[in-house]
């Protein structure tokens, strides 16, 4: 009787179920290995075209790198004559001896050597604040971000410029270089942007006609300037309307300028994010009694910031990129130090720029990827909630 | 309509001599030109129950938004609980502290959990210890029956589970006076029944409350007064049984034809 079900509910006008149907598995076409590479990689002629495409491409890129970064490279030497093709008569890779010469340089800039220390303190205090911050499961996470946000901040200020009370000589912002140089401005852009770009977004849909408008002017007058305008701007005209003395420092210049630039932008991806939270929600979190500031903080921020992970990160490894720009107000970030030794004569030879750029490459890509990789798995875990 | 249809006369006494909990005077609202309410005025007793039906567009959210501030009228007054509602924050936090509201939408946050959706208002604005906040939650989750879903998130839930929550979360502030936009109008007809039940438990309890619904078995039942709203003002206010019996107004008789069939 149950096996001519179906037929009955096509053909007769009567029809009562007699017993409810179980739940089956899905064909063996949809699950496992062969299923995914059906959906995923050859799931239409367009796919399949792509998929070739792609297959080829990568089968063409990946020997040509592995055979340049690896098998042609030179592992060892002492000058230009180890890396070039007329002395060794081989077929010459990466040149990397000269980057093992000159990685401190690429590290420190000028830092003076017997102070490097202090710098790697700085690092490894960095390194533990970040962990702190980003590892969701780590102990006293409370204390963690008093730690990031300011332990971390007067610590570093005072360790890298110095302090001659406690025995640190200081050390001048202008010798300063590398990915110490990369890593501070990163680090203060990525840090003071959120807020104020929160701030700012919030400012532009204030119920208050003063404070939208100065965060109106202020975003659309920092973001309609190349960041090397304000960059310019805040390392030449400056000082021309601030006294010599009263001037700060070029890098803490500098530092504001990509700050600031970075926050014009963070308020608008905020500002997208705001806006797409349903006005419901406002109401609910006001009808229950909440202030403004309690509503923003415990309601509105979290679902808004949360959409908006893919906008902040994206525009974290924009900023992050931008940071080489500050070579044109004459600081010397990474990729300026990698330029600055990829001209000296001592190893001078065809392949040391290309060396160089791909090390540039290489730094650059593992902290963005890390970014990008960090705000998936928290994209996947804050989708929890959503899960019905 | 619910389990508690004997209870009718019990429910409504026919005056009472009770405290005003709501007086709006000669309340007046535009939407730029569009004049929404008109010279409205009604009193609401404590422990009353009023029930507001008319056609949509009619200004029947609007007012019962007005009452706790989503919605700020231009002219006339608003008193809630003795406070009268100005632009002046702190009447309005103290408004909003003794006004409960549930939306036709619910408006849970959907990224809390059910218990911290309730505990959170006790916590942040009552200032109670956050165990004593979650002991609170979880004497109205279980009020309205539901106590076995507050560890998951609003998301999971039916959308009769979500409006009871939405129900239990307005009680943990205790509120002296609940109001209801349409809670029924985004049920599936399924859930309908168990949102009405939690309302009906509420008005036993004596809770004055004032509901926007077009749920007339719930009106005749629970409500002292039905209030019929077009075109932004009252156009008949009377008990229920009068106002299904002998409706006064050429309007209201439209209406009830409409949705009494």
């Amino acid at each position: 009787m149950t096996m001519s079900e179906g037929d009955l509910a096509v053909t007769e006008i009567k029809f009562v179920r007699g017993a409810t149907i179980a739940a089956r598995p899905p064909p063996a076409a949809m699950t496992g290995a062969l299923g995914w590479l059906r959906a995923n990689l050859l799931s239409s002629p367009f796919n399949i075209a792509l998929t070739i495409l792609i297959a080829l491409l990568l089968a063409w890129l990946i020997p040509e790198l592995v055979k340049f970064l690896l098998i042609d490279a030179v592992w060892t030497g002492a000058d230009r004559d180890a890396c070039r093709e007329v002395v060794q008569h081989r077929e010459i890779g990466a040149c990397w001896p000269f980057v093992w010469e000159r990685w401190s340089y690429f590290v420190y800039g000028s830092y003076p050597i017997p102070q490097r220390w202090r710098v790697d303190v700085f690092f490894a205090m960095l390194a533990i604040g970040v962990v702190w911050l980003l590892w969701l499961e780590a102990p006293r996470r409370d204390l963690g971000s008093v730690y990031f946000f300011i332990v971390l901040p007067i610590t570093s200020f005072i360790l890298l410029t110095g302090w001659s009370a406690i025995g640190l000589p200081p050390v001048d912002t202008a010798l300063w270089g590398g990915i110490l140089v990369t890593i501070v401005v990163a680090s203060v852009g990525i840090v003071c942007s959120l807020p104020i770009g929160i701030l700012l977004a919030l400012g532009r849909r204030s119920r208050m006609p003063a404070v939208r408008l100065f965060s109106v002017v202020f975003i659309e007058f920092v973001r309609g300037v190349p960041l090397v305008t304000v960059l310019f701007m805040a390392s030449v005209m400056l000082p021309l309307f601030v006294p010599e003395e009263y001037s700060p420092d070029k890098l803490v210049r500098a530092l504001v300028g990509i700050a600031l630039f970075a926050s014009a932008y963070m308020a608008e991806v905020v500002r997208a994010g705001l806006q797409a939270i349903p006005k419901g929600q406002f109401e609910g979190a006001m009808a229950v009694g909440l202030g403004y500031w309690q509503m923003i903080r415990l309601i509105i921020l979290p679902q808004a910031l949360k959409i908006t992970i893919p906008n902040i990160v994206n525009t974290y490894i924009g900023l992050f990129k931008d940071t080489t720009l500050v070579f044109i107000v004459g600081i010397f970030d990474f990729l300026r130090t990698v330029e600055v030794a990829r001209i000296d004569p001592k190893w001078a030879a065809p392949v040391t720029s290309t060396t160089g750029y791909a090390v540039a490459a290489i730094f650059y890509w593992i902290f963005c990827y890390a970014m990008s990789r960090y705000a998936r798995a928290m994209e996947a875990r804050l989708a929890q909630g959503d899960k019905r | 309509m619910s389990a508690a249809g004997n209870s009718a006369l019990r429910l409504k006494p026919s005056q009472l001599n009770t405290p005003v909990a709501v007086e709006l005077v000669g309340v007046n609202k535009w939407y730029g030109d569009f004049h929404v309410l008109r010279d409205i005025n009604l009193k609401v007793m404590g422990g009353e129950r009023i029930v507001i039906c008319g056609p949509s567009g009619s200004g029947k959210s609007t007012m019962i938004r007005c009452i706790n501030r989503l919605e700020e009228h231009q002219q006339g007054k608003i008193f809630v609980d003795d406070v009268e509602l100005t632009n002046d924050l702190k009447k309005i936090d103290e408004v909003r502290r003794e006004v409960g509201m549930v939306f036709q939408h619910f408006n849970l946050f959907p990224h809390l959990t059910v218990l911290e959706n309730c505990a959170l208002a006790p916590i942040w604005v009552r200032k109670t210890p956050k165990q004593d906040a979650e002991d609170i939650a979880m004497h109205y989750l279980t009020r309205v029956k539901i106590p076995e879903q507050a560890g998951k998130y609003p998301g999971q839930l039916s959308g009769g589970q979500q409006q009871r929550v939405a129900i239990a979360r307005a009680l943990c502030m205790n509120p002296k006076i609940m109001l209801f936009d349409e809670p029924t109008s985004a049920l599936d007809p399924e859930m309908v029944k168990e949102v009405l039940d939690t309302m009906v438990g509420l008005a036993e309890d004596g809770m004055t409350m004032l509901v926007v619904s077009h749920e007339m078995g719930f009106a005749r039942q629970v409500a002292n007064r039905i209030v019929f709203m077009d075109d932004g003002q009252i156009i008949e206010a009377n008990v229920p049984e009068e106002f299904f019996n002998h409706p006064q107004h050429e309007r209201t008789k439209l209406f009830l034809s409409q949705i009494l069939r």
